[in-house]
């Protein structure tokens, strides 16, 4: 592999964590209020949440580029108050990487605290426990092999992102090329042995990402 | 419950660290934005520069109007090598670019290339309609300024309506000819200069210059120029005799440079 290649590995890999590590609590946010509270409109609320799942990724990317992008009203914001630009640089990868992956944490997430017995936290307030203590010692330990394998599935995806990325990030090489996108370049130019190499990588990583997810999930079933 | 708080931490400071290591790789680099028909002599040009203590220049090579897009959102790019004035256009009116920068570098023409173990023959523009020639890949006209002025060509031979139904429209120039180098289309249009740098590839028809629309590829340096006054001294390098001598030996034509840099 080449120090292009390379890049383009390490730098998916640290986007797909960053862009996980973004959304997590957002996530563990949504999941909460939809697997323990009812409200009028949850179910509009639930729906939005998963949209990023059906809708094609460009028109995922499409809206958070009218959104970040320099005219767009973050963007322009942080343009104005930072000096920052997010779309077309690198730190538009993990914003992209991490939208991706949250309809996908926020279902594992909720399942994961949806298999936790309301009464067991019931049991733990009438002991005195405030909110903050029941999550902290109830909730989150029974649910942590859902929470930890919804983490590993959000990275999975976050690693094989491509229509977002391209639209929010472009395919910038040594800027925002992914793995996704750099495989994309070397289809697109046509150089075969490139393609292949980041074929065999990219089969490499999602088969480690899904085997962890996997993992996480089933290790503790067993007794 | 630590296991998860242990992992979140992990990631997120394996991701920091990794972005810090880029903050620190990327030195003082300047970011230049060309045309994806420049790839090779522009990465040649870059060579020489550093060889007399230039700074390193990282490229990003694309379809002229895909690089004007990126640049209006904000991509940070020193300047900006565009195939054709149209796309620049748009950043001079969106005032991006440094006043009294800009200049038109070079000309080329365009080719019609076919797989090199092709059998078949073009000898005009309306050859390229006849029933026998399948799909042609050409630059999608509205990005790629390829595309655009092969449109054009075709237009002036009252063959691009005979055309547009089997044309596979290509992200930049370079992609056409990886379409024609695969076999996947019986013919491309691309640069001359795009035809010498492949093997696998052989020119079918010259467009004559005199058929062909007038091509010109504009330099010019970014207002916000992250590399301020490197980005300058690139600038003048790639107008200066050094460079003309390696676009010259790709084949593109020089046109002579009036405005620009020092």
């Amino acid at each position: 592999m080449d120090p292009e290649e390379l890049r383009a590995l390490w730098f998916t890999v640290a986007c797909a964590l960053a862009g996980v590590g973004l959304v997590a609590l957002p996530a563990f946010g949504l999941a909460w209020l939809l697997a323990r509270r009812d409200w009028p409109g949850k179910s509009l609320l639930e729906t939005a949440v998963a949209l990023p799942l059906v809708l094609p990724p460009v028109a995922t990317g499409l809206i958070l580029l009218k959104l970040l992008g320099r005219r767009g009203w973050l963007g322009g914001w942080a343009h104005a108050a930072f000096g920052w630009d997010i779309a077309f640089t690198w730190r538009a990868v993990p914003v992209a990487l991490g939208a991706a992956a949250l309809p996908l944490m926020v279902r594992s997430f909720r399942v994961a605290l949806e298999g936790v017995d309301p009464r067991l936290e019931q049991v733990a307030r009438t002991l005195g426990g405030g909110e903050l203590r029941v999550l902290r010692t109830i909730t989150l330990p029974l649910a942590q092999r859902g929470l930890l394998a919804g983490l590993v599935l959000g990275f999975a995806r976050a690693l094989g992102e491509f229509g977002a990325t391209v639209v929010l990030a472009g395919n910038i090489p040594g800027e925002t090329s992914t793995l996704a996108l750099a495989l994309y370049r070397a289809v697109e130019l046509g150089r075969d042995d490139q393609a292949l190499r980041l074929l065999l990588v990219s089969i490499v990583l999602a088969y480690g990402a899904l085997w962890m997810s996997e993992r996480a999930l089933g290790s503790g079933r067993r007794p | 419950m630590r296991r998860i708080l242990g992992l979140l931490a992990f990631s997120l400071l394996m991701a920091a660290w990794s972005f810090s290591l880029r903050a620190a790789e990327a030195g003082p680099k300047l970011k230049v934005f060309a045309a994806a028909s420049l790839a090779e002599s522009l990465q040649d040009i870059a060579k020489l520069y550093a060889k007399q203590g230039g700074a390193e220049v990282a490229f990003n090579f694309a379809a002229s109007g895909t690089l004007v897009r990126q640049i209006q959102e904000g991509a940070p790019a020193d300047l900006i090598l565009s195939a054709d004035e149209a796309q620049l256009d748009k950043l001079a009116k969106a005032g991006l670019l440094a006043p009294g920068s800009r200049a038109d570098l070079l000309s080329n023409t365009l080719a019609v290339v076919v797989a090199a173990d092709s059998p078949l023959t073009v000898t005009s523009a309306v050859d390229l309609a006849s029933p026998q020639l399948g799909k042609v890949a050409i630059g999608d006209p509205a990005s790629v300024p390829a595309g655009a002025y092969a449109k054009a060509w075709l237009q002036g031979a009252k063959a691009w309506d005979k055309i547009i139904d089997k044309a596979v429209p290509c992200d930049s120039v370079r992609g056409v000819l990886a379409a024609v180098e695969s076999g996947n289309v019986d013919a491309g249009i691309v640069y001359r200069t795009d035809a010498l740098i492949s093997k696998k590839v052989r020119v079918a028809l010259d467009v004559p210059r005199a058929e062909g629309p007038p091509i010109r590829y504009p330099v010019a340096q970014l207002k916000d120029a992250p590399g301020g006054a490197e980005a300058g001294r690139f600038l003048g390098f790639i107008e200066g005799p050094a460079a003309a001598g390696v676009f010259k030996a790709h084949g593109f034509l020089l046109l002579s440079v009036t405005a620009g840099a020092p």
